[in-house]
C-alpha cells in the first residue's frame, strides 16, 4: 500500500515505468486502500463496469449485421435474429443488458442518496455521474428506436417533439433533428451514428469517474473519513476484487434469467410491429427506466413547462452536494433523513407506475402529487432537515466506534473469545 | 431495517390496490398447456407440422410470412419436416426470378433458398383484397401482440354472435378476445375445415393449438437452443457463484471483518 513508493522489480519494467508509469497505475489499482464495512451497495460500480463493456461489445457485434435505413432496420434486426449465428443471443444479451444496466445504475445512484456519498469531498464524481446518467438515457433512448418497430418510430417522435416546446425556434430544432419534416430515415441514421459514438463517451467518462474517486477514496456505510491505509481499510485486490465479483456473478444470474427465458418481457410487443407512420399505437410508453421522468412530464399540462419539469428533475441532482445541507453523510446516523429517503425511493416508484398508465383520471392526479412531492424532497425537505435534524453521534473510526460496537466489532470481539 | 419493513408493506399495499385496478379491465384468455413454456421448454414437432398445415392451408391465403424460408422448416429446433419434403413444400410455390441472360422475368419453383411466397405482391394489395384491412405478416406476429400465445390462441376460437345492440358495419365480425371487439377477419377456422394428415381429429381448438404453435416458433425459430443454453449458462453460474462465495469467505477471514 506504497504506492508513492512503487518500483518494478525487474529492469525492463523500470525502464518501462519511468517513460510510461503504467505499472505504477496497475499497482495503485490493486493496492488502492478500500474501507473494510463496505456492503453489498458498494458492489454496483463494478457490475456498472460490467454492464457497459457487455453493451459496447454486443453493440459492435450487432452493429456489423445491422442496417440502418428505413426499409431494411427491422429486417436486418429480424436477419440477426434467425439467420445470424447466435445472433438471438447476443440482440437479447444487448436488449436486456440495457434494462440490467439501469437496474444497476438506479441502485447505484440511491446507494449514494443513502449513504451521502455526493457530499464533500466528493461532488465531482456524483456530478460526472449524473453526466453518464443522462448520456445513458440518450443512449438507450436512440438505441430503442434502431429496430424502427411501431415503439421506435412513435418514442422517438413524441421525444423529438418535446424540443418544439422551446419558444421561437422549437419548431425549426424538430426539423434540424429530424433532418426532415418528420421521423425518417434521415432521422435513423444519426439516431445509430450517435448511438454508437455515446458509449464511447460514457467510457471515457467513467474513467474520470473513477479517477476522481480515488482522490478521495470511497465513502462507507459509516459516512466518517478514514486514514488510508489503515486498519479500517483493505488493498482492493483481492478483497474487493473477490467481493466485487461474487456480487457480479450473482447480478449475472438475474441477467442469464431475462435473457434466456422472458427476453421480451421488458420490451414493448408493439416494437415487434414494423414502424408504420400511419398508425399511431394506442398508448405510447418508453421502456420502463424511464417511466418516471415521464410521468413527470406529463403531469404538467403545459408542454414547455412539462419539459422544463423533466429537465429539472435529473438536474436537481447535479446540486444536490448543495442543497443538502447536513454535513452527517451515512443515513444511517440521521434518522429522520432515513424516513424520507424511503419516502422519496417509494414517490419514484409511484412515478414509475403511473408514467405506464394512461394519463388521465386517479393516475394524473396521482402523478401530479407524486411529481410535487419529489421536487419538494430536494428543494425544501433536505435543506431544511439539515439545520433541524437531531442526528445520532456518529463514531471516530470504523473499528473503533463510540456507541458499544458496529456489527464488524461485535463479530470481532465473539471471534475473540471463542478462540479463549 | 425498521424503514425498510414498513417501505415494503406500503409498497406491497399500493401495488395490490393498483393490479386489483386494472385485473377488473384485463381479458381472461382461453388457457392450455403450451409444451414451448418454462425451463426445458420444447416444441411439439407433430403438432408444428400440423401448425404448418393450417398456416399453408387457411392462413398463407391471406397472412404473408416473409422473414421465413423454405429451409427453415427442416432445420433443427423447428417442425423438422426431411430436406426432401421441405424441398417438395418449396417447389409446389411460384416465385418471380431474374431477369435472366435476356433481361426477362421469369417464374420458376420455389427452392429451400427462398423466402415464404407471399399471398399478394405488396401491402396495398393485400388491402384492396381485404376490405382496406391488411392481414398482418405473420413472421413475429405472437410477440407482437401482448397477449402473445395465450391471445393467439384465444383470438381463434374467440368468435362469437354480437350482443344485442352491438351494430357491427358491413364485412366486420364480433370476437371476444379481439381489442375493441370489432375484427375484420372472419373466422378462419371451423371443424374439419382441413384434414391432418397425421388422422388428428381437426377440432377448431386442436387447429388453433397447432397453428399457434407454429407461429411461436415461426418468431422464435431458436427458442429450444435458447431453452437449453439458458439451463446449462445457469447452472454454471451457480456453480461458479458458490466457489467464489466460498473464496471469498477465506480470503475476508484474513482480516477482522465480514462479508
Amino acid at each position: 500500500m506504497s504506492e508513492h513508493e512503487f518500483r518494478p522489480k525487474s529492469k525492463v519494467g523500470q525502464w518501462f515505468n519511468d517513460r510510461l508509469p503504467l505499472l505504477t497505475l496497475a499497482n495503485h489499482l490493486t493496492d488502492y486502500p478500500t474501507p473494510k464495512n463496505l456492503n453489498y451497495w458498494w458492489t454496483f460500480g463494478g457490475i456498472l463496469t460490467f454492464c457497459l463493456i457487455t453493451q459496447i461489445v454486443t453493440g459492435l457485434t450487432l452493429a456489423m449485421h445491422y442496417i440502418a435505413h428505413a426499409d431494411m432496420a427491422f429486417e436486418s434486426v429480424e436477419h440477426i435474429m434467425r439467420d445470424v449465428n447466435y445472433g438471438w443471443l447476443i440482440r437479447y444479451i444487448h436488449a436486456n443488458g440495457a434494462s440490467m444496466f439501469f437496474l444497476a445504475v438506479y441502485i447505484h445512484i440511491f446507494r449514494s442518496l443513502f449513504y451521502g456519498s455526493y457530499k464533500s469531498p466528493r461532488e465531482i464524481i456524483w456530478i460526472l455521474g449524473i453526466i453518464i446518467y443522462l448520456l445513458m438515457m440518450a443512449a438507450a433512448f436512440m438505441g430503442y428506436v434502431l429496430p424502427w418497430g411501431q415503439m421506435s418510430f412513435w418514442g422517438a417522435t413524441v421525444i423529438t417533439n418535446l424540443f418544439s416546446a422551446i419558444p421561437l425556434v422549437g419548431e425549426g430544432i424538430v426539423t434540424w433533428l429530424w433532418g426532415g419534416y418528420s421521423v425518417d430515415n434521415p432521422t435513423l441514421t444519426r439516431f445509430f451514428t450517435l448511438h454508437y459514438l455515446i458509449p464511447f463517451l460514457i467510457l471515457g467518462l467513467v474513467v474520470l469517474h473513477i479517477w476522481a474517486l480515488h482522490v478521495p477514496g470511497n465513502n462507507n456505510p459509516v459516512g466518517i473519513d478514514i486514514k488510508k491505509p489503515s486498519k479500517d481499510t483493505v488493498p482492493f485486490h483481492p478483497y474487493i476484487v473477490i467481493k466485487d465479483g461474487f456480487a457480479l456473478l450473482m447480478f449475472m444470474i438475474v441477467f442469464a434469467f431475462f435473457v434466456f427465458y422472458s427476453p421480451n418481457i421488458l420490451g414493448h410487443a408493439d416494437n415487434y410491429i414494423e414502424a408504420n407512420p400511419m398508425v399511431t399505437p394506442a398508448h405510447i410508453v418508453p421502456e420502463w427506466y424511464l417511466l418516471p421522468f415521464y410521468a413527470i412530464l406529463r403531469s404538467v399540462p403545459d408542454k414547455l413547462l412539462g419539459v422544463v419539469a423533466m429537465l429539472s428533475a435529473i438536474l436537481i441532482l447535479a446540486v444536490l452536494p448543495w442543497l443538502d445541507t447536513s454535513k452527517i453523510r451515512s443515513a444511517v446516523f440521521r434518522p429522520l433523513y432515513k424516513q424520507f429517503y424511503w419516502i422519496l425511493v417509494a414517490d419514484v416508484l409511484i412515478l414509475g407506475y403511473v408514467g405506464a398508465m394512461p394519463a388521465e383520471g386517479l393516475y394524473l392526479l396521482i402523478a401530479r402529487v407524486a411529481t410535487a412531492y419529489y421536487f419538494l424532497h430536494f428543494l425544501v425537505i433536505l435543506p431544511v432537515l439539515g439545520f433541524k435534524e437531531k442526528t445520532i453521534p456518529i463514531p471516530l473510526s470504523i473499528t473503533e466506534p463510540v456507541l458499544g460496537g458496529t456489527p464488524n466489532l461485535a463479530m470481532a470481539k465473539k471471534k475473540e473469545s471463542k478462540i479463549e | 431495517m425498521n424503514a425498510f419493513i414498513k417501505f415494503c408493506l406500503i409498497i406491497s399495499l399500493i401495488i395490490s390496490i393498483f393490479s386489483q385496478s386494472i385485473a377488473a379491465e384485463k381479458v381472461d384468455y382461453l388457457k392450455t398447456d403450451w409444451s414451448f413454456k418454462g425451463l426445458f421448454g420444447k416444441f411439439d414437432r407433430a403438432s408444428l407440422q400440423r401448425g404448418y398445415q393450417v398456416y399453408t392451408e387457411v392462413c398463407a391465403a391471406c397472412h404473408s410470412m416473409k422473414y421465413l424460408s423454405y429451409r427453415n422448416l427442416s432445420e433443427k429446433g423447428g417442425p423438422e419436416f426431411s430436406v426432401e419434403q421441405a424441398k417438395a413444400i418449396a417447389a409446389s410455390f411460384e416465385v418471380v426470378d431474374g431477369p435472366n441472360a435476356d433481361g426477362e422475368m421469369f417464374t420458376r419453383p420455389a427452392k429451400l433458398s427462398d423466402k415464404f411466397v407471399m399471398p399478394y405482391e405488396n401491402e396495398k394489395a393485400a388491402q384492396a383484397a381485404n376490405g382496406g384491412a391488411y392481414p398482418p405478416d405473420m413472421s413475429v406476429l405472437v410477440k407482437a401482440r401482448g397477449g402473445g400465445v395465450d391471445y393467439i390462441y384465444s383470438l381463434l376460437q374467440g368468435y362469437e354472435t354480437a350482443p344485442a345492440g352491438m351494430i357491427l358495419d358491413e364485412g366486420v365480425h364480433y370476437n371476444k378476445y379481439m381489442y375493441g371487439n370489432k375484427i375484420k377477419m372472419s373466422a378462419p377456422l371451423s371443424d374439419g375445415i382441413i384434414e391432418y394428415g397425421d388422422g388428428t381429429t381437426a377440432s377448431v381448438e386442436q387447429m388453433s393449438k397447432d397453428v399457434t404453435t407454429f407461429l411461436m416458433w415461426a418468431a422464435e425459430p431458436h427458442l429450444e437452443a435458447r431453452h437449453r443454453m439458458g439451463f446449462k449458462a445457469i447452472i454454471y453460474l451457480i456453480i461458479l457463484t458458490t466457489l467464489v462465495y466460498f473464496s471469498m469467505k477465506k480470503i475476508w477471514s484474513r482480516i477482522e471483518s465480514e462479508v
